[in-house]
């Protein structure tokens, strides 16, 4: 029974130090080396406004737009107050319904062959703020029309905005798609 | 696998290795209560702590009591939780205003941090304030794995020591494990989080205005929550038209580096490290992968060098490694190959459903493998939207009971009852008295061997039974046919083995599930824990015995092979008939060998 003392008093210290000191020390040090990141990495315009995360993708289905990839987060896609994917297991027929109709959507807007799977499936965070290249130029023929450009300035925009292996190995090349959309509004 | 991946994931396992003798070196010390370059710094705090709390560091314990100061710890540590969940309404740090968790839920997730398994049955970004996260979870992602990693220690004790009954002082364990290894760690690698994007601060959820409006349909609801229905029995929407959303805040990184670095696995938001936030690039996954896996793989270096003979501790690294290295392959392969039913459709045969761009296919799956591998459970890709098969690897690591890397501690002490079942099992085959590590096995050994490997998987089956004649356990399933039974089945083991990562589909917010759930985590992680002790204070006690001719050597790769086959017969012994029914049943439907199931 002597153990009880250090029980209870171990678990308060503990928690002044693990639960209070700690995460403290983290956040000055945070704030002094990386506060950006720290903060959320956002993005501002011109004024100053917060204009968006880098890092937290956002909806967008207008047709002079890059689309992102598809979202299941609750109420509306990219909804970023409740993360999440679809949680659809492979043989759930509504989920393959969803992909047809995915699918359907784009070969509509005159995309033929082949569609990388990031475009039509779902991703984990229904954050993603990114899509891979191959899904950023099969969407550049639309776009341009929508905008009344020519394809080069789009494909040279998309080839900007690709961001490659981190290192030259780690992960896989992708475009953030609110940053290309950004970059499409200026020009 | 193109070259990157190959290139990456090679990499990763030499960084892996590399680290197991530093750090496993520098934890037999901290243990052993050597020197250390941290010593200067923190012996003055320890002495502080011990003087504070009452602890005499000098006084040692026989394994009943070491085991009784664990359970009471983990006490104090549970209602200390679920007094806060119930009560975050009325504590600081709250600004979206959450309100307090119900008794079911807070008992729930107390007992899931208590026990190192994390599992989760809400929404992190909504349900959870700023101090329940940082005061609470954050203290228990420290404390719980500190746990682990002392049982496991006072085990390896059991084998070193002779002649005594005594395996050490909890509270002395408890404080250096905290003190000397995970805070250290903790720090460095927030930093390293921090510095790729993962955000650390205190603001209010801030409000974005989006570029391009969008909108949804919402059903109404009247005054008493209940859908309107109009004549036709159709619910009654309207069209929301959304123009800004808020992204959520918080002090994310400093519980990042601990979630990941303790095998806790319990994400700050609700998609854990798929979330752009915990984990935004490919470096920060692979720090996050290597947190994972780090302190799990050093340990077999500590037990090495605190039994005096570093090769057995190769020797157990060597089997995790084989087998988290094929369990790799197969997801890769699986995953790769895609899902025919959506390559029909006119879409690139690889499944992307539940991943992220930004790690790719390597990225995610080697998070999977070590997540499940170890009782961690942290995600970065939704695994109930994997292919049948490749979802059957992460479920077969957690059922193999938890042993590969294995949780920080247990995964060791896990590992270690294996081992004593291999011996016994070539023993009788060769006729010779088993012995491992100079200590004779004999009856109490093998009975509390047989509890720590069989305890888990009888409760997985035995629940999942359950379930499956309980009309709300089967309500809960989010996708129809043989699918849903793997939901199930998955949510059970992960809670039994304390991991805590799901096939996150299942409603997991009902009362079977935090009801039996808690009940799963708590016979899960404790009664193998108190017959590991027990084991322990018994491997104490007896002399050594120097190795003879007729000793089977455990430090050589056919030992390894042979232990190896023992975990792969066990698990498939327990498992592979609701395995049959699951996933594999799944992939002939996949393949088109049955009918699809109807839509649910």
């Amino acid at each position: 029974m002597k153990d009880i003392k250090p029980a209870i008093l171990l678990f308060i210290i503990f928690t002044i130090i693990c639960g209070g000191i700690y995460p403290a020390v983290v956040t000055g040090l945070a704030y002094a080396i990386f506060p950006k990141q720290a903060k959320g990495s956002f993005i501002t315009n011109k004024n100053g406004t917060v204009i968006g995360s880098t890092l937290i993708g956002q909806p967008f289905s207008d047709t002079k737009y890059f689309w992102p990839r598809p979202s299941a987060t609750s109420d509306f896609g990219f909804n970023a107050m409740a993360s999440g994917g679809s949680n659809a297991g492979p043989t759930n027929p509504d989920y393959l319904k969803t992909v047809s109709d995915r699918v359907k959507m784009l070969r509509d807007t005159g995309v033929t062959g082949n569609i990388p799977a990031d475009l039509v499936q779902a991703s984990a965070s229904g954050l993603d703020p990114h899509i891979t290249p191959e899904s950023a130029l099969l969407q550049v023929p639309r776009v341009a029309k929508a905008r009344g450009i020519s394809e080069d300035v789009l494909v040279k925009a998309v080839a900007q905005a690709t961001e490659e292996h981190q290192f030259g190995f780690l992960g896989e090349p992708r475009v953030n798609v609110l940053e290309l959309n950004l970059e499409l509004n200026r020009l | 696998m193109n070259t990157s991946e190959w290139l990456q994931t090679i990499l990763f396992f030499v960084v892996l290795v590399a680290l197991v003798k530093p750090l496993g070196g520098f934890m037999a010390k901290v243990f052993q209560g050597e020197h250390t370059f941290l010593s200067p710094v923190l012996v003055p705090c320890e002495k502080l702590l011990y003087r504070i709390s009452g602890v005499n560091p000098e006084d040692e314990m026989g394994w009943k009591r070491y085991a009784g100061s664990m359970l009471l710890f983990n006490l104090v540590l549970f209602f200390g939780l679920f007094a806060m969940l119930m009560s975050q309404h009325l504590l600081p740090l709250n600004p979206q205003k959450v309100p307090a968790f119900t008794w079911q839920l807070a008992l729930n997730t107390a007992v899931s941090f208590t026990t190192n398994t994390n599992w989760q049955a809400y929404v992190g970004e909504q349900a959870v304030s700023y101090f329940t996260q940082m005061v609470g979870l954050t203290v228990h992602n420290f404390v719980s794995a500190a746990t682990g990693i002392v049982i496991a220690i006072a085990v390896i004790r059991g084998f070193v020591r002779r002649k005594t009954s005594m395996l050490g002082n909890f509270w002395v364990d408890t404080t250096r494990c905290t003190l000397y290894i995970l805070l250290p760690i903790s720090i460095i690698l927030s930093l390293a989080l921090i510095s790729q994007g993962v955000i650390q601060n205190f603001s209010a959820y801030k409000t974005v205005p989006l570029i391009q409006a969008t909108n949804y349909d919402k059903p109404k609801i009247d005054d008493k929550g209940n859908p309107i229905k109009d004549a036709a029995d159709k619910a009654v929407t309207e069209n929301i038209i959304v123009k800004e959303v808020s992204i959520p805040m918080g002090p994310v990184a400093s519980q990042e580096a601990i979630k990941e670095l303790g095998t806790n696995g319990g994400g700050f938001f609700n998609a854990n490290s798929a979330h752009p936030f915990e984990n935004p690039t490919p470096f920060s996954n692979f720090i996050e992968i290597m947190l994972i896996l780090l302190i799990p793989g050093a340990l077999t270096c500590t037990f090495g060098v605190m039994v005096g003979n570093s090769r057995q501790g190769w020797m157990l690294l060597g089997v995790m490694l084989f087998i988290l290295i094929a369990s790799f392959g197969v997801l890769q392969w699986a995953e790769s190959s895609g899902n025919p039913l959506v390559a029909k459709l006119g879409v690139q045969s690889i499944n992307m459903e539940g991943k992220e761009v930004r790690f790719g296919m390597a990225g995610s799956n080697l998070f999977t493998v070590a997540t499940t591998g170890t009782s961690c459970g942290a995600v970065n890709s939704m695994h109930d939207s994997l292919t049948p098969i490749g979802g059957m690897m992460p479920l077969s690591l957690i059922l193999l009971g938890e042993i590969i890397f294995g949780g920080v501690g247990s995964g060791l002490y896990t590992m270690l009852s294996f081992a004593i079942i291999a011996v016994f099992v070539s023993g009788l085959m060769i006729g010779r008295t088993p012995e491992y590590l100079g200590k004779k096995i004999e009856v109490r050994e093998m009975w509390m061997s047989i509890l720590v490997i069989l305890t888990a998987g009888v409760t997985v089956l035995i629940l999942s039974g359950i379930a499956m004649i309980t009309p709300q356990a089967t309500a809960s399933m989010a996708n129809p046919g043989a699918h849903g039974l793997s939901e199930v089945l998955y949510a059970l083991a992960s809670m039994a083995n304390n991991n805590g990562s799901a096939f996150a589909g299942l409603n997991a917010n009902v009362n079977f599930y935090n009801l039996f759930g808690s009940m799963a985590m708590t016979i899960g992680r404790y009664v193998p824990a108190i017959a590991v002790l027990a084991m322990a204070g018994s491997l104490a006690e007896k002399k050594y015995i120097p190795p003879s001719l007729g000793t089977l050597p455990t430090d050589k790769a056919p030992f390894a092979l042979w232990l190896t086959l023992v975990i792969l017969i066990v698990g498939a012994l327990t498992f592979f008939p609701a395995l049959a029914l699951g996933p594999i049943v799944e992939h002939l439907q996949m393949m088109g060998a049955y009918p699809l199931p109807a839509s649910p």
